[in-house]
């Protein structure tokens, strides 16, 4: 159990306020979903089962993958090894980047079979809901950019080394707590966009 | 130092937890139909990934208890909303 002590809010309060407001929103789509898919359960199956389920499993992997090279990221900034940092972070966008081109594929796959946003309603809520999650996959992308040029600044890492702040006699308050936090915010963006995708592809996907 | 060392943690192991998961309701998902129980599992199943991410990756686990009770709240509820919505309507 973590004592109140030592208990942090990652990244900045009022990022967290963003990421609630984010997901109160995405939940609130969720619901008019299933509200919208009780009017045709139907038609919403047999969308359903004209999507590429494989492709959706592999975007969710691809994500959760992404958001766990960003955990390694935040882990080698606060240890100092910005080199490592930059490493992780350029895999997450490239993971990032899969996760956008599968998605084309997918829509483009859709849109040649017929199964435009025009085609049912349940294609509209898909393409909706999917082109709402990729616009946040795209800032997200905008963000874990920001994330590489801060890990390539070599000496925000050894700033943040334990032994740097233990000689300089720093306290944890300062410009470069602001920074981290600024990081570890913007690392929690980007596990949104995972999280968001987590019940997006069930949703979608799997429960009709 | 390798980024496969950053990982080797807790949150690492979510990650194996969520990659477990995801296969699973793709097979319960894909494999048996869309009957109510089969919605109200698989959107749990998603209800604790999201507890996962919000508490291994997005640091919420260490975090100040009203914080990481909102969001605790925010799984719960979402999951039986959603659920709810499935089966009722």
């Amino acid at each position: 159990m973590t004592s109140v002590a030592t208990r942090r809010i990652p990244g900045e309060q009022g990022t967290w306020v963003f990421l609630f407001g984010d997901m109160l929103v995405f939940a609130v789509f969720f619901g008019t979903f299933l509200v919208e898919r009780s009017t045709a359960p139907e038609i919403f199956d047999a969308g359903r089962a004209t999507l590429h389920l494989n492709v959706g499993l592999l975007n969710t992997l691809v994500l959760l993958t992404s958001s766990l090279c960003v955990v390694a990221f935040l882990g080698a900034l606060r240890t100092g090894q910005g080199a490592i940092a930059a490493r992780a972070v350029g895999a997450a966008i490239g993971f990032g980047a899969l996760f956008v081109a599968l998605k084309i594929y997918e829509y483009v796959l859709l849109g040649l079979a017929g199964h435009g946003p025009g085609a049912s309603d349940f294609y509209l809520y898909y393409f909706i809901l999917t082109g709402l999650h990729l616009f946040h996959v795209c800032v997200g992308l905008a963000v874990l950019v920001l994330l590489l040029t801060q890990a390539r600044r070599t000496h925000l890492s050894a700033f943040r080394t334990v032994a740097e702040a233990q000689g300089r006699g720093r306290q944890r308050a300062g410009p470069s707590d602001t920074r981290m936090a600024l990081l570890e915010g913007g690392a929690c963006f980007w596990h949104l966009v995972d999280l968001l995708w987590i019940v997006l592809f069930p949703l979608l996907y799997l429960v009709s | 130092m390798s980024v496969l060392e950053l990982v080797r943690n807790r949150a690492g192991v979510s990650w194996l937890l969520l990659v477990a998961a995801t296969l699973a309701s793709w097979l319960v998902g894909a494999e048996h139909g869309t009957g109510s129980l089969v919605a109200v599992v698989v959107l749990a199943i998603a209800a604790v990934k999201i507890r996962l991410v919000g508490l291994d990756f997005m640091e919420l686990r260490h975090a100040p208890i009203p914080l990481r009770a909102a969001f605790e709240v925010y799984c719960v509820t979402l999951w039986a909303v959603l659920s709810g919505l499935y089966v009722f309507l």
